[in-house]
């Protein structure tokens, strides 16, 4: 049989394979296609302090091998949470990760707080990369001073496994991954969407109500990796790779690449079951090639 | 959200592949994509649809969400009808007998059924008139005698009549006058001349505003059946909002039938 666990920090993956924050809801809205269980972990709807409506519609836009979205992080705020989610994904055999985001600092550090005393979520993913919310989101993570300010405010508050998501908006990747290494991060995880738009000729006006939005899907599949791969070699901590993952194929590049663990997202729409295929071809694939262990091919192409 | 809630009233959603038994156009914009199951047909619910994958471009990466036509469980198959609105549609529309279509299904609420002894109008426009088929059908099996409206821009455009002449009493509007009355669906006389209690309605946005503000003035109950954007539906991509009185809802999963006192039309 062969070791597909990895890990994040003081966080045990039974296998590399986790959901993308938005793609995924609250889990249970897969209960009818796959044992939800069976996954890595699973990233849960973006989370804020107080119920969000989001953007108005038309939020999303289907392009070449890929969409855009402008949801802007519709969720109903920590309370409805704690009271309501919290003990229906409580009841998952997996790691069940809390995608924390906040307009201030201040928002931050109380979310951040909250979740930490629910001892069913062993990690957040910090969000500091949502392109779609005027204030917060992709402004704390493209500009390296705020990082720095926002991943070490919630590190002091935060006890447990902290991933910070990166945004794909910057020069330097790699500047932003050392910065969550440095201040104290357990894993990184990226990447987030990439900023663009469509216009409709149709009626001649932008395709979202946002105008720009966050493209995601194979197409941005290439500039994933090459993020992920950048930052797997400058920083210590666990990658986690995320961007146009639809099969097992993609997955394994990512791990090749450098990434511990990698997580679907945009796939989960069209397929709902790409998740549990992906862990069963990773398997394949290792017992095809002779490996006992996943960690064996990990970051296997930048062995000298 | 809802979805804990509703879980354990609605069918569990399934991914499978269907095969074409026909396709057949019905002008230069609607066709008649007819799917046989290769498994059993789970109860499928008037005003529900399925997310068709299309399969090989660029271009059609999502899948593409329509509603029932129809249903037949002798054969085991469904009827969707489409209007060509781009790639996606296209494609399908040039499906053969025989191929293979996968479907994600079945997704979404359904209308209501009234008390027998309320008096029922089903009005639809263009393609909208889809669901609309299933749903008389129920109605009529379940005993309830619905009559049916629909709307056209033009007589070359009425399709299915028959069909529909099957529920019940047709009535029938084209903008331009080429068959039944003259007008608009909301022009059409019956509306002036009866008091339904209940209306069921699909059909482009514009319209089905128009027949909302109809049922408002006349204290009728309004069901719509909407069309969004949407990349998953099953309620996790959340790109389907409708605005509502109750805040953001998704077209997939909280719809796509509202009661229309739920809109903010």
């Amino acid at each position: 049989m062969v070791k597909l666990d990895v890990a994040i920090g003081a966080l045990n993956l039974k296998n590399p394979v986790m959901s993308a924050s938005g793609t995924f809801g609250y889990g249970s809205e897969f209960d009818d296609f796959i044992d939800v269980s069976r996954l890595g972990g699973i990233i849960l709807k973006g989370t804020t302090l107080e119920p969000r409506e989001g953007n108005p519609y038309p939020r999303m836009a289907e392009t070449p091998f890929g969409m855009l979205n402008a949801v802007g992080l519709q969720n109903k705020g920590i309370d409805y949470f704690e009271s309501l989610i919290y003990p229906v994904v409580s009841a998952y055999n997996t790691n069940v990760i809390v995608n924390v985001n906040g307009g201030s600092i201040d928002d931050y550090i109380a979310l951040a707080e909250r979740i930490d005393r629910l001892d069913k979520i062993p990690a957040i993913e910090l969000n500091i990369s949502c392109p779609n919310v005027k204030k917060g989101g992709m402004i704390f993570g493209t500009n390296p001073s705020s990082a720095r300010e926002v991943i070490k405010a919630v590190r002091a508050v935060y006890s447990r496994v902290l991933i910070v998501k990166l945004s794909p908006n910057v020069t330097s990747i790699t500047d932003f991954a050392r910065i969550s290494e440095e201040e104290g991060a357990d894993a990184i995880s990226l990447i987030n969407t990439l900023l663009g738009m469509a216009v409709d000729t149709k009626v001649m006006k932008p395709s979202l109500s946002t105008v720009t939005g966050g493209l995601s899907g194979p197409a941005v599949r290439p500039v994933a990796l090459r993020m992920v791969w950048q930052t797997a070699n400058v920083v210590k901590i666990p990658v986690i790779g995320i961007g146009g993952i639809m099969s097992a194929d993609d997955a394994l590049q990512f791990l090749l690449a450098g990434a511990t663990a990698i997580q679907v997202g945009t796939a989960s729409f069209i397929d709902p079951d790409t998740t549990v295929k992906i862990i069963d071809g990773i398997q394949k694939f290792l017992e095809d090639k002779g490996f006992g262990d996943v960690n064996e091919i990990i970051g296997w192409i930048n062995r000298s | 959200m809802v979805i804990f809630a509703e879980k354990t009233l609605l069918m569990a959603k399934r991914v499978e592949y269907f095969t074409v038994r026909d396709n057949r156009s019905l002008n230069n914009d609607l066709f008649i994509l007819e799917l046989t199951g290769n498994h059993k047909l789970p109860e499928l619910k008037p005003g529900q649809f399925v997310q068709v994958k299309v399969e090989g471009s660029a271009e059609t990466f999502l899948r593409r969400p329509i509603s029932i036509h129809d249903v037949d469980y002798g054969s085991n198959s469904i009827k969707m009808l489409v209007q060509v609105a781009g790639n996606g549609t296209d494609r399908l529309s040039r499906l053969e007998k025989g191929e293979n279509l996968n479907i994600v299904y079945p997704l979404g609420n359904s209308f209501s059924i009234p008390d027998k002894d309320k008096s029922i109008l089903l009005v639809g426009g263009g393609c909208g008139v889809a669901p609309l088929l299933f749903l008389g059908k129920h109605m009529k099996s379940m005993g309830l005698k619905p009559e049916v409206l629909l709307g056209f821009r033009d007589s070359y455009r009425v399709i299915e009549y028959e069909e529909y002449e099957s529920i019940g009493t047709v009535y029938l509007t084209t903008e331009d006058g080429s068959r039944g009355e003259k007008g608009y669906l909301t022009d059409h006389s019956i509306l002036k001349q009866r008091h339904y209690d209940h209306i069921c309605c699909c059909g482009p946005e514009p319209m089905m505003k128009a027949v909302a503000v109809y049922c408002r003035r006349n204290d009728i109950n309004c069901e719509v059946s909407l069309e969004h954007l949407m990349a998953c539906g099953f309620g996790v991509c959340l790109c389907c909002v409708v605005d509502t009185v109750k805040g953001n809802l998704c077209t997939c999963t909280d719809g796509p039938v509202f009661n229309t006192k739920d809109l903010k039309w």
